[in-house]
C-alpha cells in the first residue's frame, strides 16, 4: 500500500521520467550509449564514420527479423524458423533472378514464399493447436532443406539482368549516405510500432498474449490473428533475406543459420516477455543494436570473438533478471 | 412482461440429464439468485442462456420472440452478457482496453482505421463514474484490486448495452470489503433496468441483494420464490435435499 502511494506521487511529479525508467528498452538504450561512449575513448577506431556505418548496417538484418519475432513473442508464441526462412527466401530470390527474371518477380516470389510458410506455421499452430515451438522447429529444418533443394546446394552470385539493382537495394546508400538497410529498418520499426499501438490488430496481439481465454470469450478472432502474426514473422525474415542478399552479393545455404537465437535474444533484451503480453518495436531495435555493439567492440578491443556468446548470453540473463527484480518490488 | 422466458427447458448429454424441465423468467431491473450444489445444473442453465448450449427440449423467448442461439456471439447480439467467474481480463492491458476488448472504438476513413484512445478512455471513465467505481481507465488491470477488476468486467456489459447480465460467482474469491463493492455494482446495474442472474454459493450475498431465489437440485428446479418469503435455512435444506420442494 505504501509503495503504491509513493509510486503515485512519483508518477504525478515526473510522469515522463517514471514512464521511461519503467521501460526495459530505455535501460538497454542507456547501456548501448554508455558502451559507445566507452568505446570511443578506449579505441581510436570505433568512432570512425566507417565503423559506425558498418555497425549500423550489420544489425539491421537481426533487427528487422526481431520486429516480427517481437510480435510473435507478444502473443506468447515463438518462431524458431526465421533463420531458415531467411535463407530460403534469399535463395528463391537468387534462383529466380539468376534464371533471368526481373528483380520485381524475384522479390514477389521470395516474399510470397515467406507468407506461405508463415501461413502454414500459423494454421498448424492456431487451428490444429500444435505448440509453436514444435511447428517452427519442424519448419526450421524444412525451410533450410528446401533452400538446398532450390539451389542444389550451390552458391549463387549472379542475379541475371537486374544484378546491379539488387546490389544497390541492399548495399547502396539512397539518402544522406545512410546505408539502405538502415533506412528499411527504421521505416519498418516505425510501422511495427504504429501497428502494435494504434491498430485493432495490435490490440488483439497484446490481448492474446495477456490472456488468451479472455480474448476468445470477448470475441477477439484469436485464430486469424495468430495466423497473421506468424505470417508477419516469416515476412520480416523474407524482407531481411532480400536485403541481405543484395548486401552480400551472394547466397549460400548456410545463410542465417543460428540466427533465430540471436533474434530471440535481441527481442528479449529489448523487453519482450517470453510469457507473452509485453514487448515493443523499439525494444527489438535496441536489443539488436546492443548485440551488434558487443560484437563489434570485442573485435576492436582485441578480445577473441569466442567470447561473444558469453557476453550476449549474460545480457539475456541480466535483462530478464532486471525484469524479475522489478516484479518483486511491485506489490501483488 | 418477462424479458427472457425459459419454458420446460431440458439438456441431456447422452444418458446424463443435466437439466430437466426447468422454467425460468427474468424481468427487467430484478436480480435472481441462482443457487444449487455443484452438479445441480447451474452452469448448464447459464450456458444455455449464454448461447453455449442449445436445449434438448423446451423453448426460450426473448421479449415475446422465439430465441434460438447456436453460438455465444448470438446471445451477445440479443443483449445477453456474461461476467465470467475468472472475469476474463487481460492483466497487461489498461482498464479501458479491457472494457472495449473485441469492440474497440476506431476512427479514420475506409479501411484505414486507428484505435480512438481518447474516446475509449472517455467512455470507460463515464461508465466507471456511473458505477461509482474508483477505477481509472488508464490503469493497468495488473495493478487493480478485486473490486476494481469486477468493475472492469461489469463495465463491459454496459458497453454492450446488455439487457440481461449473467454473473458467475462474482463474490466467490474476494475479500469481505470487496464483496460489498461488487454487490453495489450489481445494484447499479439493476437500477438501470438490467435483469441479473446471480449465481452464488454464498447465502448472505444472495439474501442481501436478490429479489428472487431459484434453487436447482439434480437438474430440477425445486424452488422459485421471493427472497422475502424464504430463508437461508430453507434454501440450505432445498440445496441439500432435506426439503423436497418449496
Amino acid at each position: 500500500m505504501d509503495i503504491q502511494f509513493d509510486d503515485n506521487i512519483k508518477r504525478a511529479r515526473f510522469p515522463l521520467l517514471t514512464w521511461l525508467t519503467s521501460r526495459q528498452a530505455f535501460w538497454v538504450l542507456v547501456a548501448v550509449i554508455l558502451a559507445c561512449i566507452f568505446l570511443s575513448f578506449a579505441t581510436n577506431s570505433f568512432a570512425t564514420s566507417n565503423n559506425i556505418y558498418n555497425v549500423a548496417r550489420n544489425f539491421t538484418f537481426v533487427a528487422i527479423v526481431a520486429l516480427g519475432m517481437t510480435i510473435v513473442i507478444i502473443t506468447g508464441g515463438i518462431d524458431l524458423s526465421v533463420g531458415s526462412v531467411l535463407c530460403l527466401c534469399s535463395m528463391i530470390l537468387a534462383v529466380v533472378m539468376h534464371a533471368g527474371y526481373s528483380i520485381e518477380v524475384g522479390i514477389a516470389a521470395s516474399l510470397g514464399t515467406a507468407l506461405l510458410i508463415g501461413a502454414i506455421n500459423g494454421v498448424l499452430i492456431a487451428y490444429l493447436g500444435i505448440p509453436p515451438f514444435v511447428v517452427t522447429l519442424g519448419m526450421l529444418s524444412i525451410a533450410r532443406s528446401l533452400a538446398m533443394v532450390a539451389s542444389n546446394n550451390t552458391v549463387v552470385f549472379q542475379f541475371g539482368p537486374d544484378h546491379d539493382k539488387l546490389l544497390f537495394l541492399g548495399g547502396g546508400a539512397l539518402l544522406f549516405g545512410i546505408a539502405n538497410p538502415v533506412i528499411y529498418m527504421l521505416a519498418l520499426t516505425l510501422l511495427t510500432g504504429f501497428v502494435l499501438h494504434f491498430t485493432r490488430f495490435g490490440r488483439y496481439v497484446f490481448a492474446i498474449g495477456g490472456n488468451e481465454h479472455a480474448a476468445i470469450v470477448t470475441g477477439v478472432p484469436v485464430r486469424r490473428t495468430k495466423v497473421a502474426v506468424y505470417m508477419i514473422s516469416a515476412l520480416s525474415a523474407g524482407i531481411a533475406g532480400v536485403i541481405e542478399t543484395g548486401w552480400l552479393g551472394a547466397v549460400t545455404t548456410n545463410l542465417g543459420s543460428g540466427m533465430e537465437l540471436q533474434v530471440i535474444a535481441a527481442a528479449v533484451i529489448g523487453g519482450a516477455n517470453l510469457a507473452g503480453g509485453i514487448g515493443t518495436a523499439f525494444g527489438a531495435l535496441i536489443g539488436s543494436a546492443l548485440i551488434e555493439v558487443i560484437r563489434n567492440s570485442l573485435g576492436l578491443l582485441g578480445i577473441s570473438a569466442f567470447w561473444q556468446g558469453t557476453f550476449v548470453g549474460s545480457f539475456i540473463i541480466i535483462a530478464v533478471a532486471f525484469d524479475r527484480i522489478r516484479n518483486f518490488r511491485s506489490p501483488e | 412482461m418477462a424479458l427472457l422466458e425459459l419454458k420446460n427447458v431440458s439438456k441431456h448429454f447422452g444418458a446424463i440429464h443435466a437439466l430437466n424441465d426447468v422454467s425460468l423468467s427474468l424481468e427487467p431491473g430484478r436480480i435472481v439468485g441462482l443457487m444449487g450444489d455443484n452438479g445441480a445444473g447451474k452452469s448448464t442453465l447459464v450456458k444455455i442462456v449464454a448461447g453455449n448450449f442449445r436445449p434438448t427440449h423446451g423453448t426460450m423467448q426473448m421479449e415475446g420472440q422465439d430465441l434460438s442461439m447456436h453460438r455465444p456471439i448470438e446471445a451477445r447480439r440479443h443483449g445477453i452478457e456474461i461476467v465470467h467467474q475468472d472475469l476474463a481480463l487481460c492483466d497487461n492491458l489498461s482498464a479501458a482496453a479491457n472494457v472495449f476488448l473485441g469492440r474497440e472504438i476506431r476512427k479514420g476513413v475506409g479501411p484505414f482505421k486507428i484505435l480512438d484512445y481518447a474516446a475509449m478512455y472517455r467512455r470507460a471513465g463515464q461508465i466507471f463514474a456511473e458505477l461509482r467505481s474508483e477505477t481509472r481507465p488508464r490503469d493497468l488491470v495488473r495493478q487493480m484490486s478485486g473490486g476494481q477488476r469486477q468493475a472492469v468486467a461489469i463495465a463491459r456489459t454496459r458497453i454492450a448495452d446488455a439487457k440481461i447480465v449473467l454473473m458467475d460467482e462474482p463474490t466467490a474469491a474476494i475479500s469481505v470489503r470487496q464483496v460489498a463493492e461488487v454487490l453495489n455494482l450489481m445494484r447499479r446495474l439493476r437500477d438501470r433496468g438490467i435483469a441479473i442472474v446471480f449465481i452464488s454459493h454464498r447465502m448472505p450475498d444472495v439474501f442481501s441483494i436478490a429479489d428472487r431465489v431459484v434453487v436447482l437440485r439434480r437438474g430440477r428446479k425445486v424452488a422459485d420464490k421471493d427472497v422475502a418469503a424464504s430463508s437461508p435455512e430453507e434454501v440450505t435444506g432445498l440445496i441439500t435435499g432435506a426439503i423436497e420442494y418449496a
